[in-house]
């Protein structure tokens, strides 16, 4: 054979190679016009509205954008001692230009959150600002000292120059209950008031627990529906859809009915004679309503993808295994159990996932005591309107759910989700 | 389920604790969607079952809270209803576009990035509803489409996609490519290949992505929480309000009645799933 290869022409004279590759590219690109308008769409409305979320969460330029000239002198200053003449001078003139637009009482709002007392001390350089009582040719230093104690504090000088930086993580360490301290270091919040922290733990144990309690209810149940045949799972199946297709609210609204005080289930325990006519217990506006509620409305999606995988165990395994001499127990556990691992990670992964970020059952039925982190981001969008918190609470708890669905789409693959 | 013979005592003992296990869970999921019925047709004000409904009385049951849900003069539940209609209808038509558009490209062989984009256009499904929510309002406010249907529609087919996108791709992974390219050997141009030849075959599959994105937004509370104004009120507001403020019985019959929309898209779900099957020639 001679050493060079001849090359393969198509009819037009082109290589080969060269005319596959062309072709081959037309698809790709053919393919991807298919998906852009999708793709295009959500980054839009979708992905870069959970973007400024970010640059909202860490977003502090209003104290940055007020005093733009005191910043600008602050920068020679170290910190540690009263700051000069100068510093005071700029300060002055920012200020005095905040009475001018009105916007003095946002700086002190904003300040006081920094440092207790700026309010006060704020309003009182106002009416001084105000009755042009602070005399600009001589030193100006001396003369905001003397409009209030707190002006001669170190203290507050340091706290006004934490606030320069345009971006601030403070709020998501007040999501973890901790603060920046007066010398920038981080600090934890007092025990007794460490109330996100408590929500966390909260929303792990109660989503933990929920998908514990949907495997150990959905698994025998996606077996049974595996093993029967055809004509009575099918039936038994309409038990799993039904609920899976009907409203949240009804479902939660059955709930409601089913466990208040006079309701069904105390009903039945006093039948029984398990409590007392005058003792009912309290069921719902606790922990007791969200786990049960939040069990029975995630149980389908633990059952599809278990009985999806169940379904295609040969049942000869477990004969096999049971005519080698493996008694039923261990014929299961031996054979069985291991075959069904991927259905499980699928089906705990989703619980976990839809379990962690439930809002709607939770606000109904937890109470106080049964509310969930998705609960305080919407108590702080609509009733405290710290949007730039809500927004890091809700990036803090995207984080966590990115995770799991990274794992999940690892171990079971997106394409592979099940519905129905 | 019966067992042979030969089972040892604590084997049966074992199978029947095993059925009577599959009962109860059956029972809790299902049983909790009975109790609305009877009490919606309570005539008393309680949602409690009265003395009178556990006897059968017939004066103890009513239509009142079915009249009220009508004809109830401070009811909105009207326009709730069309409300709800109309964005869900738009957001299903949506959905079923992008998405069975985006489906087709996926399940290209040729198609680029293919795993990083499925998991984006997966994602809205899977981000907890609350973020979405903020998310969109952000998004909504800026554009100026909050509080309107436009802006809420757009918002659900946000949602609905990914739905489409899972099962129209799931109907494509058993598609046999080859009759495209024999229609396209025998002279027909792309879009007459896709309307005559792929979308009959892949039909069931985008009918029940659409009945998923179709009850995801007309059961979509969160988002629209977020979004809507008083003219764009929903059903799922309104029953959301009722179930934080009075807890009528007035509810339970309009619950009532999405148990029997939903159970009406249960079976035409159920039964295009089976149609998709045989189609796509799964034995089972």
């Amino acid at each position: 054979m001679s050493s060079e290869t001849k090359q393969i022409l198509t009819t037009d004279g082109i290589p080969l190679e060269v005319s596959l590759k062309k072709a081959e590219k037309k698809n790709k690109i053919k393919a991807f016009l298919l998906v852009a308008p999708l793709l295009l769409f959500l980054i839009i409305t979708y992905v870069f509205p959970i973007g400024e979320m970010f640059s909202r969460s860490i977003d502090d330029k209003m104290i940055t954008n007020m005093l733009p000239k005191t910043f600008k002198e602050m920068e020679k200053w170290d910190g540690k001692e009263l700051p000069s003449e100068d510093v005071y001078k700029a300060f002055y003139y920012d200020f005095k230009l905040l009475v001018e637009k009105q916007e003095h009482g946002k700086l002190g709002q904003r300040l006081n959150k920094e440092k207790n007392g700026f309010n006060s001390i704020t309003k009182k350089l106002f009416r001084q600002v105000k009755r042009n009582k602070i005399d600009e040719s001589i030193g100006i230093k001396e003369q905001i000292m003397k409009v209030h104690k707190r002006w001669r504090n170190v203290e507050y000088w340091q706290a006004i120059k934490r606030t320069a930086p345009p971006y601030t993580l403070a709020k998501y360490l007040k999501g973890m209950d901790m603060y920046y301290g007066a010398d920038g270091s981080i600090a934890q919040v007092d025990e007794d008031r460490r109330i996100h922290r408590i929500l966390w733990l909260r929303t792990l144990e109660i989503a933990f627990f929920v998908t514990l309690f949907c495997f150990l209810m959905g698994y025998p149940i996606a077996h049974l529906l595996a093993t029967l045949p055809m004509k009575y799972s099918n039936l038994l199946m309409i038990c799993v859809l039904l609920p899976f297709w009907t409203s949240l609210l009804v479902r939660t609204a059955s709930w409601m009915i089913l466990l208040q005080q006079q309701g069904v289930v105390n009903d039945f325990f006093v039948m029984i004679g398990l409590v007392a006519d005058d003792s009912r217990p309290e069921m719902m506006y606790n922990k007791v309503g969200t786990y049960v509620a939040m069990t029975q409305i995630l149980l389908p999606f633990m059952v599809l993808p278990l009985y999806s995988v169940m379904k295609t165990i040969s049942p000869s395994l477990m004969r096999a295994g049971k005519s080698l001499g493996g008694t039923p127990f261990v014929a299961f556990w031996k054979v069985y159990f291991p075959l069904t691992i991927p259905g499980i990670g699928a089906g705990c992964l989703l619980v976990f996932i839809l379990a962690i970020g439930y809002y709607i059952t939770p606000a109904l039925v937890g109470g106080a005591s049964g509310t969930l982190i998705s609960n305080q981001i919407a108590f702080h969008m609509k009733q405290t309107l710290d949007w730039s918190f809500a927004s890091a609470m809700g990036l803090m708890l995207l984080t966590g759910v990115l995770v799991i669905y990274w794992i999940y789409n690892k171990l079971v693959g997106v394409d592979n989700i099940k519905l129905g | 389920m019966a067992l042979p013979s030969y089972t040892e005592t604590r084997y049966r003992i074992w199978h029947y604790f095993y059925i009577a296990i599959c009962t109860f869970v059956f029972f809790f999921l299902i049983a909790p969607l009975f109790v609305i019925f009877p009490l919606s047709f309570n005539a008393e004000e309680f949602l409690v079952f009265s003395e009178g409904m556990k006897n059968l009385d017939p004066d103890a049951f009513s239509l009142r809270w079915y009249k009220d849900m009508i004809y109830g003069t401070k009811n909105p539940w009207g326009l709730a209803a069309k409300n709800s209609f109309i964005i869900a209808i738009f957001a299903t038509i949506g959905s079923i576009i992008l998405g069975t558009l985006a489906a087709l490209g996926l399940s290209s062989r040729h198609m680029p990035y293919k795993g990083i984009i499925m998991a984006t256009l997966i994602s809205p499904m899977i981000v907890p509803l609350i973020i979405s929510g903020v998310a969109i309002f952000f998004f909504m406010a800026k554009v100026g489409l909050a509080a309107t249907h436009t802006g809420i529609v757009l918002a659900h087919i946000i949602l609905g996609t990914p739905f489409v996108v899972i099962t129209v791709t799931a109907t494509l992974s058993g598609f046999d490519h080859s009759v495209t390219r024999a229609a396209a050997s025998l002279g027909s141009n792309p879009v007459n290949t896709f309307m005559k030849i792929t979308l009959p075959l892949i039909l069931p599959g985008v009918i029940s992505g659409g009945l998923f994105a179709f009850v995801t937004s007309f059961d979509e509370v969160v988002v629209v929480l977020f979004l809507a104004g008083l003219e764009n009120t929903t059903i799922p507001i309104q029953m959301w309000t009722g179930l934080r403020e009075q807890l009528s019985p007035t509810i339970l019959a309009v619950a009532t009645c999405l148990i029997i929309l939903s159970t009406l898209i249960l079976i035409s779900a159920e039964l295009l799933r089976r149609r998709s099957e045989r189609l796509r020639g799964i034995n089972r």
